[in-house]
């Protein structure tokens, strides 16, 4: 393909492409990582025997595309023109659905089915995950191979540098973006517009622009999603943010436990050089612009800008003072905007549509979308783009069809080790920057895990805590010290060795950490902890006082007992026990033998539910077992 | 050992000996190895131009890296939040009690090396574990056993 030179080129590329692509049916399969996951892999394959062994390679087109976003169901097939949507597809799956477009019928056993109505459903569009949604930025995923450009093009892509270039001047792009009031969706919320510009005109050259795709949150992939499924959307926003800045070199920052969407990078990058969309004289405008990729190490605090500006030197990813902003002095001492995945991805749509188009979603003080992934304890998990302002109800039960198996909600966490738990009276606030923050979280990168009445809220933090013991660099010591003290008490009260005036120690070190540590890594530590504490402080209390944990889950704290009345002797757990510690026979009552008991569950997971004769014991005698030899009472079938 | 200097020297070359290239230069070197031995460490400070202290400090603070060899089979239990609030902790557990070794161990017939990671991104799946690179999920505490044994 020779370069594109110009913006008439590049249109006429567009409609070159278009006269190309014959109207036919096409089969989008979806493989992103969860999707092959899923055996994704296995179903292409199918698909493409199938349609070898038919002959209808002129006829039907395979599509293999990123993420869709409904990680439950993946697999996910979609069958262009009409947007047929097929759910957990599977490799013999493959002649029936191909059969279905040749006779122009739906397979109907391969559609949703809407859980409360029964109802089956064709489009896409109309499946309640997706319909309460607002797909822009994740919305051309699924016209897309990450790896054909020109997938990319034909939806309109790289319109917006185009237009960048050679309609707008650089302070107008710039403009622009802070008209639109988008603010960075890696987590601070902080205006792009106010960064780009104290950016371009801090002193000195060359400046430099960075994608931060070091998605450490534990629960969040929405920038994974997008890398893997749409590249393109990320680097041509970041070379309309390298003109508007006045940069010509940029960093692309990815976490090395993403491999695909490195792949899928690298892809983008190559095919970008090739048509034109970088390098030197992109599309004939003057303006030059190269991007590299570096692919981080394994260290959540990398993500922090500072941090990651020092990895991409190639030294360790410690943060340091930001007294003097990294927009200022950034990598190597230059002046360089960082912002993340979803922000640079939102950029071309910006100056494709103008600010005004894009104030008009959101709230007050955040514009746009946002994309948050749902997961945990929540029956429709996946990646949800929705309008800054839906409530969480919504969000959870709306789009999320409620909690897994009819349990209770306990709590929502959004905002990842930095953010907090929200309860259940705070369900209908809207979901923007600056509410989540007011309710003691915040918004995050758009982690959202849902939890219900089997999590422990106590064990929660000591999660969290202990992930960022093991992720603080270590270099100040509030973090570092603040952490591992909250680390042994939180250890302490989930194994009931709690005292009183732990919560009290909670308290301080916590406040200590927020006044006094270097980066947000330390001063938002204890959000978890703080905020579990706020709401569920009964819990807390329950471990220290009564040695109970309300939950069920610790294991210092919680006993399996089997109840002799509901037993019925099947010996299924019995066999299953590694420890040895359940006694019983055939047509006896089983019991188990508390000292031997390594409190792995597994009983209680394999006793059949129509019995359920194994339960959980917290804060309460365990009651003597059955004298031997004792029978079951045979429970009356149906 | 020649051949240990001549993959080090081929792979900072690939990176035009940029000093800033340090970190990608170890993950290629990890991901080729397995781990990280002290020669090929001394052969990239030597190659690349850069103190030893400062291979060392990058190979030691950033977790991609190791300096021990790792089992034939490398499990990673996913500790993501995801994960988490649906049991992970005893997916683990029962990892440990079957393999007999705790996380960051390495079973005695080097069959085995097992982890924990902090999120996979595949959040759906949970409580999920990859073994091999391939993820398995959602699993239950009961099926360990019988995934593991397919890698006996």
């Amino acid at each position: 393909m020779p370069r594109l030179n110009s913006p008439t080129e590049l249109e006429k590329l567009r409609e070159e492409i278009k006269a190309r692509r014959p109207p036919r049916p096409c089969i989008s399969i979806s493989s992103g990582t969860c999707g092959r996951a899923r055996g994704s892999e296995a179903v292409i394959t199918a698909f493409e025997e199938e349609i070898k062994k038919r002959g209808l390679k002129e006829e039907i087109d395979i599509k293999v595309t990123g993420c869709l976003g409904f990680c439950e169901k993946e697999p996910i097939i979609l069958v262009h023109p009409d947007e047929i949507c097929y759910l957990n597809a599977k490799p013999e799956d493959a002649a029936e659905i191909i059969q279905g477009i040749k006779d122009k019928k739906v397979v109907s056993r391969l559609l949703y089915t809407d859980p409360v109505t029964g109802e089956k459903i064709e489009h896409e569009s109309e499946i309640p995950f997706y319909k309460r949604q607002l797909r822009i930025v994740l919305s051309l995923n699924k016209w897309i191979d990450p790896r054909n450009i020109e997938d990319y093009i034909i939806q309109g892509g790289y319109s917006a540098l185009s237009k960048a270039l050679f309609e707008m001047s650089s302070e107008q792009v710039l403009e622009e973006v802070k008209e639109a009031n988008l603010r960075g969706r890696g987590g601070g919320g902080f205006p792009a517009g106010r960064k780009w510009k104290e950016t371009k005109n801090a002193p000195g050259e060359p400046k430099y622009v960075i994608v931060n795709c070091d998605e450490g949150d534990p629960g969040a992939y929405m920038d994974r999603s997008l890398m893997e499924g749409n590249p393109h959307s990320v680097l041509e926003g970041l070379i309309i943010g390298a003109y508007a800045i006045g940069a010509h070199e940029g960093f692309i920052y990815v976490r090395q436990e993403y491999p695909l969407a490195c792949e899928n990078l690298n892809w983008a990058i190559k095919q970008a050089e090739e048509y034109g969309f970088l390098g030197e004289n992109i599309l004939g405008s003057g303006f030059n612009f190269r991007v590299k990729v570096h692919r981080g190490a394994g260290a959540f605090v990398s993500g922090e800008s500072s941090a990651l500006m020092s990895a991409v030197e190639g030294k360790a990813g410690e943060p340091r003072f930001k007294y003097i902003h990294t927009a200022v002095s950034g990598v190597k001492g230059r002046p360089s905007n960082l912002n993340n995945v979803e922000t640079w991805a939102t950029v071309p749509l910006i100056i494709n549509k103008g600010a005004d188009w894009f104030r008009s979603i959101g709230t007050e003080g955040s514009k746009g979308t946002k994309i948050f992934s749902l997961v945990g304890k929540v029956n429709n998990t996946g990646l949800v783009e929705v309008p800054m302002g839906m409530t969480l109800r919504q969000v959870i039960y709306d789009i999320g069809g409620g909690i897994l198996k009819g349990k209770k909600f306990k709590a929502v966490q959004t905002g990842g080790p930095s953010g907090g738990v929200i309860p259940e009276q705070y369900l209908d606030t809207p979901v923007d920057f600056d509410e989540l923050t007011k309710l003691g979280s915040m918004m995050g990168s758009g982690g959202m895990v849902v939890m219900d009445e089997d999590t422990c809220m106590v064990d929660v933090a000591r999660y969290f805590v202990n992930f960022l013991c093991e992720e603080s660099c270590g270099k100040c010591i509030p973090c570092r010290e603040g952490l591992r003290l909250l680390r042994v008490i939180l250890n302490d009260v989930c194994q009931g060795k709690g005292k009183e005036g732990d919560i009290e120690v909670i308290e301080e070190v916590a406040e200590v950490m927020a006044a006094a540590s270097l980066c947000a890594l330390g001063t938002t530590a204890a959000n978890p902890v703080l905020s579990t504490l706020r709401y569920f402080r009964d819990e807390y209390e329950a471990h220290i006082k009564e040695k109970r944990c309300p939950a069920k889950f610790c294991k210092d704290l919680t006993s399996f007992y089997i109840q002799p009345e509901k037993c019925q002797a099947c010996l299924i757990c019995l066999r299953n026990c590694p420890a040895g510690a359940i006694n019983g026979d055939k047509g006896l009552v089983h019991w188990i033998a508390q000292e031997k008991c390594s409190k792995c569950g597994i009983c209680f997971e394999v006793c059949p539910p129509r019995f359920s004769a194994v339960v959980k014991l917290s804060g309460e005698p365990i009651p003597e077992p059955p004298p031997p030899g004792t029978k079951v009472i045979r429970k009356k079938e149906g | 050992m020649t051949g240990v200097s001549g993959l080090v020297a081929k792979v900072v070359d690939s990176y035009q000996r940029d000093k800033d290239m340090l970190i990608q230069i170890l993950l290629d070197l990890q991901s080729g190895f397995g781990w990280l031995p002290k020669q090929v460490l001394d052969e990239v400070s030597k190659h690349l131009g850069v103190p030893i202290t400062r291979v060392y400090q990058i190979a030691t603070f950033y977790k991609a890296f190791s300096l021990a060899p790792k089992g034939k089979h490398l499990i990673r239990v996913c500790m993501g939040t995801a994960c988490q609030v649906r049991g992970s902790a005893l997916i683990r557990d029962r990892m440990e009690q079957l393999l007999g070794i705790k996380v960051g161990e390495i079973t005695s017939d080097m069959k085995f090396s097992l982890e924990t990671v902090n999120c996979l991104g595949c959040c759906a799946m949970g409580p999920m574990a990859e073994i091999d690179g391939i993820a398995h999920g959602p699993l239950t505490i009961s099926k360990v056993e019988e995934i593991l044994k397919k890698y006996e």
